[in-house]
């Protein structure tokens, strides 16, 4: 696998994210890969907080800041535009966050999916509400602490990628700034496909995960190799491909360096481990069927 | 020549005619027909461009107002529940100054559930900063749907276009559908720059301060006020090339009228009627139609009715708590004068329920009967 590697920068200096924040860096190399010729969507979301503040703003790509629960349809509005001046030649990519996915604009993201719109859209996995202040969303993993579940949220992590899969859409897949040329060459592969293209990072949050602003990236690599995270991807909703094989670390390395697990105990670290096995062995299932 | 049609397809018609590039839309009783026969036209090859089957009236006008700022032409047309739900994204339109044009088949908002004609959909929406035209009949709803674009794109506001469910919307009638070269010679191609330059990128609504937010509003304001004499000139413009226009307002008989009725919205046909009869039984009556609701044609309707003593507005909504909007906003522009007239409000017609000449023949003598003011509404409902 070969990404060019350019001097280029299309995220400037300057962003008004925390220090160490994983979405920052994501969007980073999204934006690397994708070049000039990009309008990007930004929901509120940190990514819309990160990206500008009037009258500065770190984009250096044309760039809306459009309504928390219409990522989809507002890039498809957008490219279909495109489309009908002929400007097919440039890539419109929207970046949401875990709320503005999968839960308030999921409705609109599953309609645009349904209709194969031509775009990107890269959710900024953070596993809560962090623009707002760490409130819990249905992205944020059984027994994390957060503003609104003090206590460890009661209920599991939705496991998108499967709705996603089920939209058949042509391209669909995981990555985390941990292993940024993987991320970078699933954008690239996204960037060369027409339809509805969706890539769910892992983006970590120091801030909301109480965790050290240089455990960014590791943090990532430790859901990746615990298999908490694996990294793959979808094709039409069917074919999946493991792109990086996990060394399938015990899931306690991930959850111990972040301050919002401190409060688990032996039993509830147990059922994590038995549910990402679970989780792995699935994937590995439909991965088994496609080959 | 005169085609037979209804006014949700006369909507379709001023569509085509304007050549939109991209319309995005969501079914919605009365208004289905108008998304229906674009679909027809489309797969005839009559109306070129995208069309977006979208799953909400939320997502449809995020869709239009994002194609919109890409730089293309965009229609849609909702009404009742779906306006209601497309309410936050309402503000983005006009936010985003996108000269977005949309048609609102005028339906009562639940709950209770019903289906009839009402305005408080369309009118409930007065301060998401969109121009707002209410029309009479299908005739009237084509001619202000081409109108709207050439409005719309020089002030870049949105501008929604008014008809009421199931009488204009459903009801057959004889209609001029102007000819495409007459079109467009009064509605140019479409030249709107593209708020998304890739030479030259620029983020577009980022998070302002106070200050600015209030500056922002405060220029929005102002552009609305700029469209006043806008409306005039295409108006006029519209009927140079077209042979009709409607202005702000219309005033029947009002010159020497000792009471007015206010209508707005297709009532104003059985009014025109229950009119002319009260003339021939001596009565002298007058009629004001009311077209634009935003801008707010004030100084129109101060010279309208400065000397006239009683005024009867008809109201097909309510505003639960204060009266019908009509004649709240009647009321205020009234205001100023020195020698303001007595306004007595009715609510009438309320869900589509029926309004004939007669009774609105009865408001009129009562309104003409009254020495003083009554500050709640009068409700009429057929005995
Ligand atoms: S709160 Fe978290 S996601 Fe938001 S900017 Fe800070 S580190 Fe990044």
């Amino acid at each position: 696998m070969v990404i060019e590697q350019t001097e280029k920068e299309y995220m400037r200096s300057g962003h008004m994210g925390c220090p160490g924040c994983g979405v920052a860096s994501t969007m980073r190399l999204v934006l690397k890969v994708l070049g000039e010729k990009t309008i990007v969507v930004i929901i509120p979301s940190c990514a819309a907080v990160i990206s500008a503040a009037y009258p500065n703003s770190v984009m250096d790509v044309p760039s809306f800041h459009s309504a928390l629960e219409i990522a989809a349809p507002t890039a498809a509005g957008i490219a279909n535009a495109l489309k009908i001046r002929g400007e097919e030649d440039t890539t419109v990519l929207a970046f949401a966050g875990d709320g503005g996915t999968f839960d308030i604009g999921l409705q609109s993201l599953s309609a645009a999916a349904a209709r194969n719109d031509n775009f990107i859209y890269v959710c900024l996995d953070n596993e809560a509400y962090m623009n707002t202040g760490i409130q819990s969303s249905s992205a944020t993993p059984e027994n994390a602490w957060t503003m609104t579940t003090p206590a460890g949220r009661q209920g599991r992590k939705k496991q998108f990628m499967q709705i996603i899969a089920a939209h058949r859409i042509p391209y669909a897949a995981t990555a985390a700034m941990g292993y940024p040329l993987d991320l970078m060459e699933k954008v690239k592969k996204a960037k060369s496909i027409k339809g509805t293209k969706f890539i769910h990072t892992l983006a970590p949050c120091p801030t909301g995960w109480k965790m050290p602003e240089d455990l960014t990236a590791r943090s990532t690599m430790l859901a990746v190799e615990t298999k908490l995270f694996p990294l793959y991807e979808i094709i039409d909703g069917t074919q999946y491909r493991i792109t990086h094989e996990s060394q399938g670390l015990p899931v306690e390395e991930y959850l111990k360096i972040q301050g919002r697990y401190r409060q688990l105990n032996e039993e509830q670290i147990r059922k994590m481990q038995r549910e990402v096995d679970e989780n792995w062995e699935q994937l590995e299932g439909k991965i088994k069927v496609c080959m | 020549m005169k085609e037979l049609l209804t006014g949700n397809y006369a909507v379709a018609e001023a569509v085509r005619l304007a050549r939109v590039q991209l319309v995005a839309a969501y079914p919605i009783t009365p208004q289905t027909p108008i998304y229906e026969k674009l679909s027809e036209m489309e797969m005839e090859g009559k109306l070129k461009g995208i069309m977006m089957r979208m799953e909400s009236e939320h997502s449809a006008m995020a869709a239009v107002v994002a194609a919109s700022l890409t730089g293309v032409r965009t229609f849609t047309a909702t009404a009742s529940q779906g306006i209601a739900l497309m309410h936050e994204m309402l503000h983005f339109a006009s936010g985003n100054r996108v000269p977005v044009v949309m048609c609102n088949v005028n339906r009562v908002i639940a709950i209770p559930w019903a289906f009839g004609s009402d305005q408080s959909d369309s009118l409930s929406q007065r301060d998401t900063g969109w121009l707002q035209f209410y029309c009479e009949d299908a005739q009237e709803a084509c001619d202000t749907v081409i109108q709207a674009y050439r409005i719309a794109e020089q002030i870049l506001l949105p501008i929604m276009v008014c008809i009421d469910g199931f009488f204009t919307s459903h009801f057959l009638e004889p209609i001029e559908i102007p000819d495409q070269a007459s079109v467009d010679a009064f509605l140019p191609s479409f030249s709107l720059p593209t708020r998304f330059d890739i030479h030259n990128p620029a983020y577009i609504a980022n998070v302002i301060n106070a200050d600015q937010y209030m500056q922002y509003r405060q220029r929005t304001f102002e552009d609305m006020e700029k469209a006043r004499p806008v409306i005039k000139e295409v108006d006029r413009e519209y009927r140079e090339i077209i042979g009709r226009g409607y202005d702000m307002i219309e005033t029947v008989n009002t010159d020497d009228a000792e009471i007015v009725l206010v209508t707005s919205g297709a009532m104003t046909s059985t009014a025109r009627m229950a009119i002319q009869s009260l003339r021939d039984k001596g009565y002298k009556a007058g009629l004001l139609k009311m077209k634009a609701f935003r801008p707010f044609p004030t100084q129109e309707v101060q010279e309208a009715l400065k000397d006239v003593p009683r005024v009867a507005v008809l109201d097909r909504n309510i505003s639960i708590g204060k009266e019908g909007i009509w004649c709240q906003e009647l009321k205020a522009a009234l205001y100023p004068l020195e020698r303001r007239p007595l306004v007595t409000g009715y609510i009438a017609g309320i869900c589509g329920s029926d309004v004939s000449p007669e009774m609105i023949e009865n408001m009129v003598t009562d309104a003409l009967n009254r020495k003083e003011s009554v500050e709640l509404p009068v409700w009429v409902r057929r005995s």
